[in-house]
């Protein structure tokens, strides 16, 4: 009884058509016996946080001990409301290539670009002219030749002609009052330079200016800083009866390579969870008849794995630290407002 | 001779040998789908559309030529115009007098000309004495069918296609007519010159035969009244009796009578009395049947008939000989043959009274032929020929007797535009009318459909039906077994044209006419005896077979079996024609060979001593080049059928099923679907009414629309910005090249409920998919102007901008104006601006006035091209050119680019359309453990009703496929397995059944159940919210009545019709009703005079002539309307009012 309420309360269990127990329960009283108010005491020595992978543009982590809902609280604000600098404005003063200029400006405004939104300010709706505060100016001006030198069996439109493909490195920074002084030469580039924007033939052009201003991905996922960000649960595999012989590498190619080890004793194969966390939780252990009873799948309800891929305009552990000042942020004006309301 | 002889022996020699490995399982052929490209290649999608063309230019225009090929003229014996040749050359524009030059059909597209090429005579003529030709002299103007032998197209490589502007996808087999697109639908008849036995409505049998020849086409009735044979044409004025007809054929000997219909006694007992009839007629002889039929001939008049007056004999034997039955041939009143015809036509009605034979189905798709344009146009051309003749004739009598200066040359009387306007008003309108057979046709052509590249596609493959439309029968309608393999089985749109608007599959060929005289002679050669020396017992012999051609009795064959077979190796062989078809029918006793054009045929590979033909090596040279679809057909491997002949074949679908009585394999079961159909993948894993639905909605779907898309100047052109090749194809979308220009996005869809905004099939997007692009369409519409030069030496003008006096910049209207007065590229237009600042003289018609010294100034009003749309539009391109008509044509293209929205209409290839219900953003979207998001939500109650299996096993195709990287088939009676794509699913970590465990992306927590998460391919179909939201506060009125207008495009009020004013009147709101009625719509203050009770004026009544009884009333204008439209037909409404009272 016990057990099966403490599994109910922290796990949430996959069965072969459904999963049961998806929501949290750890409110007051939900439970007896069980004290599940909240304590700054008992968060601070459950809470954890642990990087298990981090480089420029991908981060893994766990986050354990903590409620959904804040957790995907942090999930949601990286999507949608950590802010970048992306392009917004699209000043066209020739464009004689086959695309059209609007599509041209909406390929110009996914591109990432490289500038730290915390030195920027948002512009706002009523201004008219950009100021070094809030604006990052970029030219792009490109003109496709022929290649005179191509030799004259060439196919390879790389070969014929020059600058027949416009991509982001010929993206030109140009700064905005002292933003040269201030920020140094280069600061400002595209994340990447070989993205490509549009492709021309001889005597085609593309002539414009670009305004990027700061924003967040609620308003155009353009400023959305991650590629994605999203969590999942531990998974947490537990056998139920022995699984021995060809069932136990039956079972082992049931789950995600790593999952379950097949050891071998005395002669005899027998299945053991080796790591769980690797499991992608695809259930096929349920397809054969002869296993469903061994084991049981569930996931931690509180371990949340979170992967975070940043487009490469901020490392993601500076975007995860963003977002967790944007939720305080918030957090402070909500208690700001309640106060408010409550002296009124 | 001999050497005929000896071919045919070694043929049918070689066919006998045995095969030592009789008994062995047929193994399957792998890769025989290879030869469907392989037929492509060489026939091409609407191969029927150009084969047809092509003969008509090539053949048969020179045919119908030779037959009319001399003008004589009554007033000069001497005189006459006699044609030696005829040609239709390569297309041409005359750009100034006398100077052509050649023209690519996009030039004539965007220039609004016609596509068309010169008709040259060689002629040999009379002028004077002297005889003359002339070689090479214009007639008129031909519109030339896109990729056709007199194309500029044909045979160009896809770099030289791009030079001349023209997409190498696209099929070609449509017109230019005046810029516009043209395609003559395939018309589907009844075929001609067959005897068809049906009941009529109360049940008796009767026969009818519809004859067509280039002279005349009419149709014969043989009916039964009262166990009595009758002939009936509506040339006679009341029903003839059979043996009457016969002995005014000359069959005088009513033994021979009897022989000819049959000696059988049941018969010759059924026989009895219409020869009893005949008796009592008294009539004997041939003098006197034909005595009988002139009296009994309808009076009227014939048309273009001179000499003199005829007698009734000669009447009723011309009838006989010409007009009935007139495609028997009778050859100086030798009715021979012509009255064994009529006796068979007896012999069949009396033998399926008898139930020894079944009745013909008049459904059945053997007795159906397909009429494409070359026909039509070649029906069309001989009337215009014989006009054009007619009125050669006409002037050359007026002018040769008048003395004159010159001699008569008749070249110079030759006009070209009579030719040139007829052919391009009969494709232009669609009109047809064909003045000899009082053919009177709409709607033949339609223009071409450039929706997507589908749409032009299934335009070109359409088959319509000559039924009315409104007409509730099921028959014609319904799916005919025979049409297996040569229609679509899924593509006909739903409604009142359900079923008689059909689509080719993908292989059927429609024949083309073939000569009859080398058939006539290997037949004559093969055994059959000449119908001419046969007597009548010999042709109702029970031991031989009527052999015919086309529908006309050739002779009677012995050994049926072995004609037939002979007749297909010498056809195998490529001794004859490969579209000739041969079969018998043993309860006709008959053997039927086709010829003619218009019959559906398809390909076949053939099988010998249960082996198909075709081996492994043989495919493996075709993927190698080393061979084409012409060798497997010359070295009989395969070979082509007709639907009667492969209703005489036993066709093996696949090779397991291949026994000894297989004469046949399929070629590839897809085959059977036509090409909107065959982009469905698994497509036989639907509820079948699902793909009906697909094919109606694929034509819709936006996209591509070929190569050369963005250098046309379209009416209305739709375009995805992002398009995308689907992850799950067919083969079908391989080999009409739907990768290539294809019409949708695949999507990641989740089905799973979310929100509400999902019911009734609404979909959920991720607003961040749409702002990275997804369904992102682009909208071009043309806007055109012409400036004319008028009478006057007056013309249209255009203006420059007009400048705001104060600032000098251009006033708001004219802000997108360049300084030529034209829209600039690239600018943006608002609603009620002006593109084309054009003005025209007030005076047009009368010479302008001069003052004297002043140069003329003509008054101009101004005519702006003006835009009108809800959303702005981005000027794409501006054309300047001019044709032959207009001597200054401008056209705009006018872009807009569309991101989704909510009402927007997508669908999957399943026939599972709907609109979207919200756009939510993508944190709130579902996520799996991978971080994925879906791009559309689905509601699942939309597969429980629907059945759409398909797009289940689709999704998972779709997934398996992304995640090894490649695309997956789901090819209809194939495609990849399921168990095989679950497979790849387990490898790659995922569930089998393509459930995900996932997130709710509003809570955090996971959702209850697992979800079918996936790519599936979705369509963004034409639809859109942008160009059908409307909805008025006030606006503009009819002049008439006024109330407010109809309809959105002026922008009109929302009607409250008599359902929902019922509603009011019944709930009792009077004061809403009044609002809703009159205020809102046309109150009226009108003063009525309450003595006469008429209406009067500002207070006064004329009627009384005086202002004292008037009273001010509100009442609805078209109350007030009525009244004096009354009035004015001297009804007098009065109205009769009194004092309200307390």
């Amino acid at each position: 009884m016990e057990q099966a309420m403490e599994k109910i309360r922290t796990r949430v269990s996959l069965e072969e058509h459904d999963v049961k127990d998806v929501h949290s329960t750890d409110f007051p009283g939900t439970y007896q016996g069980y004290d599940d108010s909240w304590n700054q005491k008992k968060f601070e020595k459950n809470f954890k946080i642990d990087v298990k992978r981090l480089t420029d543009s991908e981060m893994e982590f766990d986050m354990i001990g903590i409620d959904t809902a804040i957790a995907n609280a942090f999930r949601r604000i990286l999507l949608s409301e950590v802010p970048t600098v992306a392009v917004e404005k699209v000043f066209i003063y020739n464009n004689t290539s086959i695309i059209q200029d609007e599509v041209l400006a909406h390929r110009l405004g996914l591109i990432p670009i490289c500038a730290d939104p915390r030195l920027f300010e948002y512009r706002t709706e009523d201004q008219e002219e950009p100021t070094e505060m809030d604006t990052i100016e970029f030219q792009l001006k490109v003109r496709c030749m022929k290649n005179t030198h191509a030799p004259k069996d060439a196919t390879d439109p790389d070969e014929l002609f020059k600058d027949h493909k416009v991509l982001t490195k010929h993206m030109k920074w140009i700064p905005i009052g002292n933003q040269a002084d201030l920020y140094g030469k280069n600061a400002f580039r595209p994340v990447h330079d070989d993205i490509l924007i549009a492709k021309l033939r001889p005597g085609q052009e593309i002539d414009c200016r670009v305004h990027c201003v700061k924003g967040i991905g609620k308003d155009h996922a353009k400023f959305s800083p991650v590629a994605t960000a999203s969590y999942r649960l531990l998974p947490e595999i537990k056998l139920v009866k022995t699984v021995e012989g060809d069932l136990a590498e039956l079972l082992q190619t049931c789950f995600s390579s790593g999952v379950i080890e097949v050891e071998e004793s005395n002669g005899v194969k027998r299945a053991r969870v080796a790591d769980a966390r690797r499991d992608m939780c695809s259930r096929n252990v349920f397809r054969h008849e002869e296993l469903k009873d061994c084991i049981t799948l569930t996931r931690v309800r509180d371990h949340f794995i979170f992967s975070v891929e940043s487009t490469g305009v901020l490392p993601p552990d500076v975007l995860v630290t963003e977002a967790i000042k944007v939720l305080m942020s918030k957090c402070r004006a909500f208690v700001t407002e309640m106060h408010e309301q409550r002296s009124k | 001779m001999n050497l005929f002889y000896i071919i045919t022996s070694n043929l049918l020699a070689k066919m006998d040998q045995t095969d030592p490995k009789d008994e062995e399982p047929v193994k399957a052929l792998e890769d025989k789908w290879k030869l469907l490209p392989a037929f492509l290649k060489i026939k091409g999608l609407v191969k029927q559309h150009i084969d047809s063309f092509n003969y008509f230019t090539n053949i048969e225009i020179k045919k119908i030529v030779k037959a009319n090929e001399k003008v004589t003229c009554e007033a000069d014996p001497n005189f006459y115009v006699k044609y030696l040749d005829i040609y239709v050359g390569m297309p041409d524009v005359e750009e100034s007098f006398n100077i052509t030059k050649s023209v690519s059909p996009h030039e004539c597209r965007l220039r609004d000309m016609t596509y068309s090429a010169p008709i040259t005579v060689d002629i040999e003529y009379t002028r004077g004495s002297q005889r003359i030709i002339r070689n090479n002299l214009p007639i008129g103007r031909m519109p030339i069918m896109l990729r056709s032998s007199n194309c500029v197209l044909t045979g160009k490589s896809p770099a030289e296609l791009a030079k001349l502007q023209e997409c190498p996808y696209d099929p070609g087999g449509y017109f230019v007519v005046k810029g516009v697109e043209k395609v003559c639908l395939i018309q589907e008849q009844l075929s001609k010159n067959r005897i068809i036995v049906e009941s009529d409505r109360k049940g008796n049998v009767g026969c009818s035969v519809t004859s067509s020849t280039h002279e005349k086409k009419s149709r014969t009735n043989l009916v039964v009244k009262q166990g009595r044979y009758y002939l009936k044409h509506n040339t006679l004025s009341e029903d003839m009796p059979v043996v009457v007809v016969l002995k005014a054929m000359g069959i005088e000997s009513e033994q021979e009578i009897v022989q000819m219909v049959g000696t059988e006694d049941n018969i010759i007992s059924a026989f009895a009395q219409a020869i009893e009839e005949c008796h009592k007629l008294q009539v004997y002889t041939q003098t006197q049947a034909l005595t009988y039929i002139g009296n009994k001939v309808r009076q009227r008049r014939v048309w273009g008939s001179s000499g003199g007056k005829k007698s009734k004999t000669e009447e009723a034997r011309e009838l006989l000989a010409t007009t009935i039955l007139a495609h028997v041939p009778v050859v100086e009143f030798n009715f021979k043959v012509k009255a064994i015809y009529v006796a068979l036509m007896v012999r069949r009605v009396i033998q399926t009274q008898a139930g020894l034979i079944k009745m013909d189905d008049r459904d059945y798709y053997g007795n159906k032929r397909l009429e494409l344009a070359g026909q039509l146009l070649a029906l069309l051309f001989e009337d215009l020929f014989k006009k054009f003749n007619a009125e050669l004739k006409m002037i050359a009598a007026k002018t040769i007797p008048k003395p004159r200066a010159a001699q008569f040359d008749i070249v110079k009387h030759m006009r070209q535009d009579q030719i040139t306007n007829g052919l391009v008003q009969a494709i232009s309108t669609g009109n047809w009318t064909v003045k000899r057979f009082k053919m009177e046709r709409a709607g033949v052509t339609q223009v071409l459909s450039r929706l997507s590249y589908i749409s032009c596609l299934g335009m070109m493959t359409r088959i319509s039906s000559q039924f009315e439309k409104t007409r509730k029968v099921s028959g014609p309608r319904s799916l005919q077994p025979s049409q297996w393999g040569m229609l679509c089985p899924s593509d006909t749109p739903e409604g009142e044209a359900c079923g008689l608007v059909k689509n080719l599959a993908l292989m059927t060929h429609i024949t083309t006419d073939m000569e009859e005289g080398p058939i006539i002679r290997l037949a004559f050669n093969l055994g059959v005896e000449d119908m001419h020396i046969l007597s009548g017992e010999e042709v109702s012999n029970p031991n031989v077979y009527l052999v015919f051609l086309n529908g006309n009795i050739l002779g009677v064959v012995r050994n049926h079996q072995r004609l037939v077979k002979t007749f297909r190796v010498l056809r195998r062989a490529g001794y004859i024609n490969e579209f000739v078809s041969i079969y018998s029918n043993q309860a006709h006793h008959c053997v039927y060979i086709a010829s003619d054009g218009g019959r559906v045929c398809r390909p076949y590979i053939i099988v010998q001593k249960r082996r198909p033909m075709v081996t492994k090596r043989h495919i493996e040279q075709l993927v190698q080049g080393l061979r084409s679809f012409e060798d497997f057909l010359g070295e009989g491997l395969v070979e082509y059928l007709d639907v009667n002949e492969e209703n005489d074949s036993n066709v093996a679908l696949y090779e397991s099923l291949i026994t000894g009585n297989s004469t046949h394999l399929e070629i590839e079961p897809f085959t059977i679907l036509g090409v909107c159909a065959g982009l469905i993948p698994y497509p036989h894993h639907n509820q079948s009414p699902r793909n009906t639905y697909q094919c109606a909605m694929g034509k819709q779907a936006m996209g591509t629309i070929g190569y050369n898309q963005r250098n046309r100047i379209d009416t209305l052109l739709y375009n995805l910005v992002y398009p995308q090749a689907p992850l799950v194809k067919s083969r079908t979308i391989d080999i009409i090249g739907f990768d290539k220009l294809p019409a949708g996005m695949a999507a990641t869809v989740a089905v799973m409920s979310y929100s509400g905004y999902d019911i009734e099939d609404a979909l959920v997007l991720n607003k961040a998919s749409l702002d990275r692009g997804f369904a992102r369409c682009l909208v071009y519409r043309k806007q055109n102007c012409v400036l004319k030069r008028y009478a006057n030496q007056t013309f249209d003008r255009v203006m420059g901008p007009l400048l705001d006096a104060t600032t000098k910049k251009p006033i708001w209207r004219h802000t997108v104006l360049d300084s030529d007065g034209i829209a600039a590229p690239g600018l943006r237009a608002e609603s009620k601006q002006v593109l084309v600042n054009k003005s025209m003289p007030t005076v047009t018609a009368s010479p302008l006035q001069t003052q004297a010294g002043q140069p003329q100034q003509p008054e101009y009003r101004d005519v702006p091209i003006v835009y009108k749309g809800a959303a702005d539009s981005y000027v794409e391109k501006v054309m300047i050119t001019s044709n032959n008509e207009e001597a200054f044509l401008i056209k705009l293209l006018m872009r807009q680019t569309r991101r989704p929205e909510i009402g927007d209409k997508f669908s999957s290839r399943h026939g599972q359309k709907g609109v979207c219900g919200l756009i939510a953003q993508q944190e709130d979207m579902p996520f799996t453990d991978f971080g994925i998001c879906p791009d559309i939500i689905m509601n699942p109650h939309g597969f429980p009703s629907r059945m759409t299996v398909g797009k289940l096993i689709e999704l998972l195709a779709g997934k398996a496929g992304v995640l090894d990287g490649k695309f997956h088939y789901g090819t209809a009676f194939g495609g990849d397995k399921v168990a095989d794509l679950s497979e790849d699913l387990v490898r790659n970590g995922f569930n089998y059944l393509g459930k995900d465990f996932v997130y709710s992306g509003i809570t955090g927590e996971p959702l209850s159940a697992y979800i079918f998460f996936g790519p599936v391919y979705y369509q963004k179909l034409k639809h859109m919210v942008l160009d059908k939201m409307h909805g008025r506060a006030k606006g503009p009125r009819a002049v008439l009545t006024r109330q407010p207008t109809e309809g959105r495009s002026r922008d009109g009020g929302l009607r409250l019709g008599e359902m929902e004013r019922d509603c009011l009147i019944g709930y009792g709101a009077s004061m809403l009703l009044i609002e809703r009625l009159m205020l809102s719509s046309d109150a009226f203050e009108v003063d009525v005079c309450s003595q006469c009770g008429l209406m009067g004026y500002s207070g006064w009544c004329h009627y009384c002539q005086s202002s004292r009884n008037i009273s001010s009333l509100r009442i609805p204008y078209a109350c007030k309307l009525l009244f004096q439209e009354l009035q004015s037909m001297n009804i007098v409404p009065r109205l009769a009012l009194s004092k309200m009272i307390d």
